[in-house]
């Protein structure tokens, strides 16, 4: 059997039929062995994948040999295959470095089911990431974040219960509202197939139902991605939830929901809504660049760690939707960069967190003063991820940051403006980033930390790979930067 | 008439919902929430939808009632007064329902036959199903083959809630409490004497008529979902007139798990097969020589993992509150 053919479908259905054997199975270290197993192989696919895509071709499959739009196609791309990549990359550092973290938080009898939980993740995430169809995009949402409340309440304190309730009821809002906008185009269209969608909306965008469906979409999907101002589930759902499951998230989760944004929004709405060519600009650009700001801010007065670094994460939404917003190749290439190398980031951020967390009960601030004297592997990783965070020329988020910097200035008047706030808040980020690193190295230990080590070998190794990946794309930005620079030139074909 | 009686009921669902809202009691909310669903099941069968009709009235009148009641025993009876004014979640509301109001003044007039949705994809599957899958039901058509993925992918969001459930919950799960004798969950409604008999009497009918729904999905409205929430209806209401432990002895939690998981795997199960033998993920007409005959073979089997799944989640997580005492 030739299995080329059917990659874009393993890449999905591998995650999916491993789970539910997981809930069967009892032994802890063998349902991690399995679920990080199923993580390579992943993550081996989104590589074979990514060399077909690269060789020109975007992979398409029809799901029970029924054709499109009648059956559920599968549709591969640049633009998803950068998504896979993150996606089946961090499930795979997160498992490799967590074990021994996600036993002592989430203790060793429910293993089987939060292994089960991670791979539902996996596969919902990539599930939405092939599809080419937007209602079985809505049905693996639904895998994706029921998996990723579960894994989120099981956070060691009881405060990861309400914090998961908050975005239980934030993702059901959004997932519906995401729902109601596909059911309205497909009452105007009777389709639900994305590429036949964007064909036959040509002739209805004018109508009233079509714009509320583009705003239900719209604002459902930005819950999701927790755009500012939407955003106020994500801090305490990534402070309470497992370090390691907070690594996992971080780096992929709100980056599939924009991926999904940037999909509808700019590829299926933006040449049919006819004189609504501005909406999604200028309604999104004024958020991206509000959550710039907020976001960095909020993440200078923060104490505790994995909070500051979720405000992080929201002003890199920011500018990942600032990118999208200036509907130009430029802008968007600079986005799809962005979502790639900020998940480097931020994933190896929280992965060093992750070491951290293991030798410290609490995150904060005051309480983890001079760890980087007994800890110096896991903080040096800290501080270089950082360093990417903040854009520094050498590493992946420089190359991002640099493109987008380009992009704005294409904008005259208001892309100076623009490019003010992107120094403003790079600013930010060197204090906030620069506070934690001095606290980590430089503050006085707290005392009795005699028992403080480092992290565990397992896990430096999976930060380290991380951090390497970081400093590669910063000095060889050619994969990311074709692929980003190909989804840009799709986008360009689908602008009116 | 039929409009004039949908708007009654309408009328009656919106009545209903501000009546869930408005009480304080989670015991009224809950009755009124199955009363909702009822209502809503009867609009669906007047809009010609008896499909979705049965399942909102299996899953939303039926199960989720009983599972709402088992959860509601394990926490106070009446809700907090006071907490935050709801004035503004209403306005948000009222501004939401008011945009999709606007939005519905360019949509096509409800059953018109030129409409979108009856042109294009949807008018091409009822030739296909005559020609290449030949069952009757039109809908089970679309869910099972056409876009039998989606349907593996609402499989799977069951066995994920079952997870979840398990995973927080579960026998597993930190600071698991075990409810005390006496309990209703444990004890069941043993001193009712004719609700224990009228009860079990109901059973064996609820049952025959959940594998009548299961194998005769082809034909008729129904399928695997709706057959596995009836099935642990029955199951469920056995565990409730004659205690959780009765429940557990009919069907061991051990085998509701293989169940859950099982039924998700034999689905998937299907998927893989077929493209062993050289189709697509879920490509049925690769298993037989004939493909109508692999159409049939292929449905049988996926409807047969979705009502195992469904049932086995249900009963599970009946299992997991009911073991759970009043904190």
């Amino acid at each position: 059997m030739n299995l080329v053919p059917h990659l874009p479908a393993l890449q999905v259905v591998l995650p999916l039929l491993v789970a539910p054997i997981l809930v069967l199975l009892r032994d802890a270290r063998l349902c991690w062995l399995a679920a990080l197993a199923t993580s390579v192989t992943g993550l081996c696919i989104a590589i074979a994948i990514t060399g077909q895509v690269l060789d020109g071709e975007t992979l398409r499959y029809a799901m029970g040999g029924w054709a499109e739009p009648h059956g559920i196609g599968l549709r591969v791309d640049e633009l998803s295959t950068v998504l896979l990549l993150v996606v089946n990359g961090a499930s795979t550092l997160a498992l490799l470095g967590g074990r021994a973290s996600l036993l002592e938080q989430v203790g060793e009898p429910r293993q089987n089911l939060l292994f089960a939980a991670w791979l539902l993740a996996v596969a919902g995430l990539s599930g939405i990431l092939v599809s080419a169809d937007a209602f079985n995009i809505f049905v693996f949402m639904e895998i994706s974040s029921l998996a990723s409340y579960i894994l989120i309440a099981g956070g060691p304190s009881r405060r990861a219960l309400p914090a998961v309730f908050k975005y239980l009821i934030a993702g059901t809002v959004g997932a519906t509202f995401y729902l109601i906008g596909v059911g309205m185009v497909f009452m105007m269209t009777g389709t639900l197939n994305i590429s036949d969608m964007e064909l036959r909306l040509a002739e209805v965008g004018d109508t009233n139902v079509i714009i509320v469906a583009a705003g239900f979409i719209t604002i459902g999907l930005a819950l999701k991605a927790a755009v500012f101002p939407l955003h106020a589930w994500m801090p305490n759902a990534y402070a309470f939830s497992p370090h390691i499951v907070t690594a996992f998230i971080a780096a992929c989760s709100t980056k599939v929901a924009l991926y999904v944004l940037l999909r509808m929004d700019f590829f299926v709405f933006q040449k049919n809504l006819v004189n609504h060519e501005w909406q999604f600009a200028f309604v999104l650009m004024p958020l991206a660049a509000f959550g710039i700001l907020f976001g960095s801010i909020a993440a200078v007065f923060e104490q505790n760690i994995k909070r500051a670094l979720a405000f992080s994460s929201l002003a890199q939404i920011g500018y990942i939707l600032l990118g999208a917003s200036l509907i130009t190749v430029a802008g968007f290439n600079a986005a799809v960069l962005h979502l790639f190398n900020h998940a480097l980031a931020k994933g190896a951020l929280f992965l060093a967190v992750a070491g951290i967390g293991m030798r410290f009960a609490h995150l904060r601030l005051d309480e983890v003063r001079g760890a980087g004297r007994r800890m110096p592997w896991t903080l040096t990783a800290f501080a270089v991820a950082g360093l990417s965070l903040v854009g520094i020329p050498g590493t992946a988020g420089f190359v991002s940051k640099w493109a987008l910097i380009l992009a704005v200035l294409d904008r005259g008047g208001l892309g100076v403006a623009l490019l003010v706030l992107i120094i403003v808040s790079s600013l930010l980020a060197v204090v906030y980033v620069g506070r934690i690193v001095e606290a980590l190295w430089f503050g006085e230990p707290a005392g009795k930390d005699q028992a403080v080590r480092e992290a565990p070998p397992m896990m430096l190794v999976a930060t380290w790979i991380a951090v390497a990946a970081n400093l590669w794309f910063g000095l060889d930005a050619s994969l990311p930067g074709e692929l980003a620079g190909r989804a840009a030139e799709d986008f360009l074909r689908h602008l009116p | 008439m039929i409009a004039v009686l949908t708007i009654f009921l309408l009328c009656l669902c919106v009545i209903t919902a501000l009546g869930v809202v408005r009480a304080g009691n989670l015991f009224t909310a809950v009755m009124l929430m199955g009363i909702y669903s009822l209502l809503m099941a009867a609009v669906f069968l007047l809009l010609d939808a008896p499909d979705v009709a049965l399942t909102e009235a299996a899953v939303g009148a039926g199960i989720s009632t009983v599972l709402l009641l088992s959860a509601l025993s394990l926490t106070a009876e009446e809700e907090h007064a006071g907490g935050i004014e709801p004035v503004l979640a209403a306005a948000v509301v009222l501004i939401t329902a008011a945009i999709i109001f606007y939005a519905t003044f360019d949509k096509p007039p409800l059953g018109d036959p030129d409409a979108p949705v009856h042109r294009h994809v949807a008018a091409d599957y009822v030739p296909m199903t005559q020609e290449q899958v030949d069952i009757p039901n039109v809908v089970t058509a679309v869910l099972a083959t056409f876009r039998g993925y989606d349907t593996l992918g609402e499989v799977v969001v069951v066995l994920t809630a079952a997870i979840g459930v398990l995973f927080l919950i579960g026998p597993d799960a930190p600071q698991g409490r075990h409810a005390p004798s006496g309990n209703l969950a444990e004890g069941g409604l043993k001193h009712h004497q004719p609700l224990r008999i009228v009860g079990k009497i109901a059973i064996p009918f609820i049952i025959l008529f959940a594998l009548y729904v299961q194998f005769h999905g082809e034909y008729s409205p129904g399928g695997g979902f709706q057959a596995g929430a009836l099935l642990a209806a029955a199951i469920i209401l056995y565990g409730l007139l004659e205690g959780r432990h009765a429940a557990a002895s009919v069907i061991h939690p051990a085998v509701l798990r293989t169940m859950a998981a099982g039924g998700a795997l034999l689905f998937g199960g299907v998927g893989v097969t077929t493209m062993l033998l050289g189709g697509r993920f879920l490509e049925y007409n690769v298993l037989r020589d004939d493909p109508i005959d692999a159409q049939h073979l292929g449905i049988l089997v996926i409807e047969a993992g979705v009502g195992v799944t469904v049932a086995g989640v249900l009963i599970l997580i009946y299992h997991a509150f009911a073991a759970r005492g009043r904190p």
